[in-house]
């Protein structure tokens, strides 16, 4: 089926609930209310002949610079594919600022866990029902959203981790493992300007 | 004089019964392939919990894609999967290709079809030397590296580096082939067979490789599909899905190809697949070769990203800080569309895609990399729980994970 076909059918379905239908290089886009994406999903998953049987991606968008009438904040985009009908369609939810979270999808497919996971870690929504929503790429005490567009690219800040770090360098020094100080980065150039000169 | 290492030694600690314990896997145990850690809860030596923690290889590919023009984020693909750079790099491209409408030369899409080919034997082999290894059999690890060694040479004749390329283009690939590329790898490829039948002889049929295989990391079709499991972690499930007769690309519809399949879904029908795959590798290569056309290597409408030296092409002033010429993708002109797209190529290692929204400004405004490691490695707890340890590292072998591709 063609995908521009499903999306309609889709319309049909949930009336309500698309906004809007996008074709780029015959690639489909529905953007869709966050309300009843699981309906939406399940419907996709297990109607006869759409059967979207592959979840093969999933990731969450800041929309903050993108024009367009029926943008929200966020959204989260999921990209299903058929193996049996070889047809593909992309469901944008979108997600308002202010109340950043959306249903999980993990309860259609477990693979959707670490999906979520990642854009819960640099994107920063949520995803209510989730079994397991913990930071996947960055550290547990990260701070911020990295993928979220006022997030900076370049930056200087001490590690939160690092008290603990020096403490240990202490403990090293009983056993002669370490002169028991601890230089940042910023120290350690400085160091070497200084052998230089 | 003795030198404790450290004061608190980690030690796992019994709870109650003196049964149950934490072990903390890795970050740098040779056989989780890289910086995997895996949290155990063992109870004597069988799984009750096992919980991946990745990220240590972490370094921001979207967030950087983000502030780079496309062709200058083609080098980023190169440190996803390292062992099998070639595959990611025609990715990408194919990606940006498909976004900016650029159509590529025939001959070009012959020879990245064939450089795609030799990252998939290269992946493979280095998977079956290290899997092999990890379960005991040492021999096979020689062996195949000697075989991968005549891949990287190869590339490095063609493009001068062995593990990080950037040898295709956005529209093209940089360089054409030489004559003494193909009479090696015409070679080499007229022997491959009588390799792989080295290393079937060494554990196809070997009691050990049997017992520490067979019936184990077992996964029905409708499982793998679920955890989102591709490439030959799927097929080896019996599910019929290879994105290069699904959604071909290059010269994939132009040659004639078998996609193996495996019904057990153990780890001994994933080893298969893979083995019939560097067949058919090879025979790719075969009928790439021997169809090659002649023509131009890139697109004209490509944007410009090629060596000064060879003169094909004028350089922009002042386009990049570095010395080798590298010209900015023609960004202030206006020429890119506004829009969003989704495309994955078969990589070794399963499905690698790139979402890529464009805002017309000649960077991408958001670019996702949906990389097969990090699903599989999210597989990893249901094919390992209430197994036994030693089983758990046959079941990262058998995933074949890439952590430089996980971590992104």
């Amino acid at each position: 089926m063609e995908s521009m076909e499903i999306a309609e059918k889709l319309q049909d379905h949930f009336p309500g609930e698309v906004l809007e239908i996008c074709d780029f290089h015959g690639q489909v886009g529905v953007i869709v209310k966050r309300d009843r994406i699981v309906d939406i999903l399940r419907w996709l998953r297990d109607t006869p002949e759409i059967k979207m049987d592959h979840f093969m991606d999933l990731c969450g968008v800041d929309n903050k610079k993108r024009l367009g009438g029926n943008l929200l904040r966020f959204e989260v985009v999921y990209n299903l594919y058929s193996i049996p009908l070889r047809h593909s369609i992309r469901i944008r939810a979108q997600v308002p600022e202010n109340d950043a979270c959306i249903d999980t999808a993990t309860g259609l497919w477990c693979g959707a866990n670490w999906h979520e996971r990642e854009c819960y870690d640099l994107m920063g929504i949520s995803f209510n029902g989730h079994p397991d929503m913990r930071r996947v790429l960055l550290p547990d005490d990260w701070v911020g959203y990295p993928l979220r567009k006022e997030y900076p690219l370049k930056g200087r800040e001490e590690w939160s981790g690092l008290e603990e770090l020096k403490h240990k360098v202490v403990e090293l020094q009983e056993f002669g493992l370490s002169d028991g100080t601890l230089r940042t980065e910023a120290e350690q150039s400085q160091t070497k300007g200084n052998e230089k000169s | 004089m003795t030198r404790p290492i450290s004061k608190t030694v980690n030690v796992p600690v019994a709870d109650g019964d003196g049964e149950r314990y934490t072990l903390k896997m890795g970050p740098q145990h040779p056989a989780t392939h890289g910086v995997l850690r895996v949290d155990l809860e063992l109870d004597g030596e069988t799984i009750i919990k096992c919980s991946p923690q990745v990220g240590y290889l972490h370094r921001g590919f979207d967030k950087i894609a983000e502030n780079r023009t496309y062709a200058q984020s083609l080098i980023l693909t190169d440190r996803l999967d390292y062992i099998a750079a070639m595959a990611n790099n025609v990715g990408y491209c194919v990606a940006v290709e498909k976004l900016l409408g650029i159509s590529v030369p025939l001959r070009a899409k012959y020879i990245r079809t064939i450089v795609c080919e030799m990252s998939r034997i290269a992946s493979h082999l280095l998977w079956l030397a290290t899997h092999a290894l990890d379960i005991g059999a040492m021999t096979v690890f020689l062996y195949c590296f000697r075989e991968r060694e005549v891949m990287l040479d190869l590339f490095e004749e063609l493009c001068g580096a062995r593990l990080t390329f950037s040898y295709p283009r956005i529209g093209g690939v940089r360089q054409d082939v030489t004559r003494n590329f193909i009479d090696v790898l015409q070679r080499f490829v007229a022997e491959f067979p009588t390799h792989i039948g080295e290393y079937e002889t060494l554990i196809d049929t070997n009691r050990i490789w049997l017992k520490r295989t067979v019936g184990i990391g077992v996964l029905s079709a409708a499982e793998a599909l679920e955890l989102g499991l591709t490439g030959a972690c799927l097929r080896g499930s019996g599910v019929d899905y290879d994105i290069r007769k699904h959604r071909p690309y290059d010269a994939y519809d132009l040659v004639d190809f078998e996609v193996p399949l495996g019904s057990d879904g153990d780890i001994y029908a994933r080893y298969r697949c893979r083995m019939e795959e560097l067949h058919q590798s090879a025979r790719i290569i075969q009928q790439c070769i021997d169809q090659l056309p002649p023509g131009p290597i890139i697109s004209e409408d490509a944007p410009d990203l090629v060596m000064p030296l060879q003169g094909q092409r004028k350089v922009e002033a002042g386009s990049s800080t570095y010395g080798t010429g590298l010209i900015r993708l023609l960004e202030d002109k206006g020429e890119f569309p506004v829009g969003d797209i989704y495309v994955s190529t078969e990589v070794p290692k399963g499905e690698l895609g790139f979402y890529f929204i464009s805002d017309g400004s000649g960077r991408p405004y958001r670019m996702h990399v949906r990389s097969p490691s990090f699903i599989h490695i999210s597989a990893l707890p249901a094919l390992a729980e209430g197994s036994m340890i030693a089983d758990l590292i046959a079941n990262i072998g058998t995933l074949d994970v890439v952590l430089g591709e996980c971590d992104r």
